[in-house]
């Protein structure tokens, strides 16, 4: 082998434009990839050659940059599988290595490159073609790398390195907020820590504000390493004057040491039946029981059906509001019954005294980002399903109108805002999605300028509509068929990709692609929890007064913004 | 492509002549009865050199209408076998065979057929290790080799092979890259790559 630093898991020249040889292209399709045959010379072993990892190759016109996607063995005899080499004969085995038996690399081609490196005038583009036969294969050197995926700035963060390389993986903030996110993962390979750097970024970025139903409070004061067994900083801590932590259980954020800005109740006028409907599953409801809330609504009042059917007693009383609505009594029994399971929760009142959506809508329209933790009830689905739903439902109709306004010239276009959902099967199945208000979100409210982050464990589980709208997908280690081929549907390359993400490893790895990238990547995501890193998310932060318009990408402050609109509106 | 040769060092000894030729091999009579230089060496004919390796060696009656029969019945070794018959070095011969693998022409070294085979009668040499060491610099004549299946078997290729390496500083380093170059040549037939190769490294 040759000796030197190893980059990307090859030997690289140290500071060479292009990196280390590999071999020559034999094959291929711009469908399928390109099959590369590793150099004879047994200078490169398939066993240094990484999926994943990036080349880039010369053709005779442009140059190409990939990924690899699949190693595989070749023989130019197929007896060679009936008849291998003895083994008690290295030179044979060292001669047979290489040339008869040979090693080759499937390459994606996903852009074109300038043709000398460096060069910043042209910049890389979608690859529309393959390279010729006997193109020369290299290891991406680091340039290369850096040049397509940019560098940290206002605009683009830092999510995290490609696989043994130093540099860095940025993603472009303003396509990353315009449309859906999904974060997927198994249990425990670090969508949490995943979550918590976009949402750094997000911040960092000031394009958009963010709303996180932070079902274990893991995201707002503080969050637990169960790996290192340490606490790592939340946004509050981080971003103290950007972002805004409620609570729906006071105790328990008053346990973890967390300041909180509000504590949020909910009337009971509040809740609709499109709520109930949404809790079938977890409370157990049958269809003619959930629906039964429809016709309650529509006999008591919206502001009143909640209150005034937790308050029939009797079976009698009850037979007779049956009867008075056309519903099956034993229906309308079930629904009493679990109703009166929710309105233990203590974050629910029969008379709401504080507007705790509309407050935290202010705080949202201030560009502040808001951290709901739920504390106890986090484990509590029915919790989560109803609080998330009921508060997204709000934010939905004031930027529905927010933006119509705007549109009518009444008014600013309303700031970008990403709700943030864990279980998001829960909400987005597809049995649901039609019906929730995140189904609505996720698939139209791009255009009033909200969006989604999706974090699931279970990516088959939701809806291939919603799935098919998610602009930058991030994913961590899957190895369920169905969820791999839920998170790659209609992504191009996706057969390579199945490769690439079971084969992640179980921490701090994951794939990302869609908008946000020029080509999907795998990269070892960026260090959270020491006080380097937290040095370096604080640095990037922006200034408040700075905002950035979400269409046109320019950097202005609040005074040159004003300035500029009133310049448009005269 | 050539490859330049350096002012030639001392010239080895004459140990044949050929006796016939054709454009891919020759045929050489040795001097001396079973003087035949070994299977697989390298040999070079003629002035400038036509180089050849040697692919088959033979002992035969110079008149084939007069077969050769046993004479050592009573004999307690074969060399008095061959004392009792003085008239037996007259009556045999040794010839052998070479196969052409390059040429020299205005002091390079081609490894390909030459223009035109050694004239009969050219005087037959060995190489000398410098000789080889230059020639084996490429190794171009192993495609040669390689493609003749007829004379070039198996055990001449892998004998020429070893021959060569033991001539030189790195002779496992060329062992390797002979090997690689076979390989590459004969990549469709695995058989013949691992008997020479076994030939090879034994």
């Amino acid at each position: 082998m040759i000796n030197g630093s190893s980059i990307n898991g090859w030997p690289q020249q140290p500071s060479g434009p292009t990196g280390q040889e590999l071999g020559h292209v034999v094959g291929g399709s711009l469908g399928q990839g390109v099959e590369v045959r590793l150099d004879s010379e047994g200078l490169v072993s398939v066993e240094d050659v990484k999926v994943g990892s990036f080349i880039t190759i010369q053709g005779d016109r442009h140059r190409f940059f990939g990924v690899v996607t699949d190693i595989a063995l070749g023989a130019t005899d197929p007896r060679l599988k009936n008849g291998p080499p003895p083994g008690d004969n290295p030179l044979l085995a060292q001669v047979i290595q290489g040339t008869v038996a040979y090693g080759t690399v499937s390459v994606l081609p996903h852009l074109t490159m300038p043709m000398a490196a460096g060069d910043r005038q042209d910049p890389p583009v979608a690859a529309k073609t393959i390279p010729t036969h006997f193109s020369r294969a290299y290891s991406a050197s680091q340039q290369d790398v850096a040049m397509v995926f940019g560098e940290e700035d206002q605009g683009h963060f830092w999510i995290g390195n490609p696989l043994d390389m130093d540099t860095k993986v940025c993603l472009d903030l303003g396509e990353l907020v315009k449309r859906s996110i999904g974060v997927f993962g198994k249990s425990g390979t670090g969508k949490t820590f995943l979550t918590r750097l976009l949402l750094v970024g997000i911040v960092q970025g000031g394009m958009a504000s963010s709303l996180i139903f932070d079902m274990h409070s893991e995201y707002g004061w503080s969050g637990q390493d169960s790996d290192r067994g340490i606490s790592v900083k939340g946004l509050k801590q981080l971003f103290p004057s950007q972002v805004s932590t409620f609570t729906l259980d006071e105790e328990s954020s008053r346990w973890r040491g967390s300041s909180t800005d509000g504590v949020v109740r909910i009337g009971y006028g509040e809740i609709e039946p499109e709520d109930v409907e949404l809790l079938r599953e977890t409370l157990n409801l049958s269809d003619v029981a959930a629906s039964a809330a429809y016709n309650l609504q529509q006999h008591f009042g919206q502001n009143q059906w909640m209150s005034q059917f937790l308050a029939v007693q009797g079976q009698a009383a009850m037979a007779q509001l049956a009867d008075q609505i056309g519903v099956q009594a034993q229906a309308l029994g079930a629904l009493h019954n679990r109703l009166r399971r929710i309105v233990r929760f203590r974050f629910l009142e029969e008379n709401g005294r504080n507007d705790a959506a509309k407050e935290i809508l202010d705080h949202l329209e201030a560009g502040k980002h808001v951290v709901l933790e739920f504390g106890r009830y986090g484990n509590d689905l029915t919790a989560y399903i109803l609080l998330s739903n009921l508060l997204s439902r709000r934010i939905h109709d004031r930027y529905v109108e927010l933006k119509e306004r705007a549109d009518g010239g009444q008014g600013k276009d309303p700031r970008p805002v990403v709700i943030v959902i864990e279980e998001a099967h829960k909400f987005l199945n597809p049995a649901v999605a039609s019906q929730t208000i995140f189904g609505v979100i996720a698939r139209e409210l791009r255009k009033y300028n909200v969006t989604l982050m999706v974090i699931d464990q279970r990516p088959s589980a939701i809806d291939s509509e919603v799935m098919s709208q998610l602009g930058t997908r991030l994913t961590c280690l899957l190895d369920n068929e169905r969820d791999i081929d839920a998170v790659l549907s209609g992504t191009p390359g996706s057969r390579q990709l199945r490769g690439v993400l079971s084969r992640l490893e179980a921490k701090q790895q994951a794939l990302i692609f869609g908008h946000a990238l020029p080509m999907p990547v795998v990269v070892h995501t960026r260090e959270y929890g020491s006080s380097k890193s937290y040095a370096e998310f604080s640095r990037g932060s922006v200034n408040p007064k700075i905002v950035t318009t979400g269409t046109t990408g320019i950097t202005e402050t609040r005074e040159q913004r004003l300035e500029r609109e009133i310049k448009e509106l005269f | 492509m050539g490859l330049m040769v350096v002012a030639s060092v001392q010239k080895p000894q004459k140990i044949g002549e050929v006796i016939s030729a054709t454009s891919t091999s020759f045929v050489s009579q040795a001097y001396k009865l079973y003087g035949a230089p070994p299977l697989g060496s390298l040999v070079q004919a003629g002035e400038p050199a036509t180089f050849g390796v040697v692919c088959q060696v033979r002992t035969e009656p110079f008149d084939p209408s007069r077969p050769v029969f046993a004479r050592g019945e009573t004999a307690a070794d074969e060399d008095e076998v061959y004392r009792d018959n003085p008239q037996l070095s007259r009556l045999l011969t040794t010839r052998f065979d070479a196969l052409v693998v390059g040429y020299l022409e205005g002091g390079n070294c081609f490894h390909r057929l030459p223009p035109l085979p050694p004239i009969v009668h050219s005087f037959v040499r060995s190489c000398l290790p410098d000789q080889v060491r230059i020639f084996a610099e490429s190794l171009g004549f192993l495609h040669l080799l390689a493609r003749d299946g007829a004379l070039a078997t198996d055990e001449v290729i892998g004998s020429c092979v070893q021959w060569v390496s033991a001539a030189l500083p790195d002779s496992h380093g060329f062992l390797l890259k002979a090997g690689r170059v076979l390989a590459g040549d004969l990549s469709g037939d695995l058989p013949r790559i691992n008997a020479i190769l076994r030939r090879i490294a034994s």
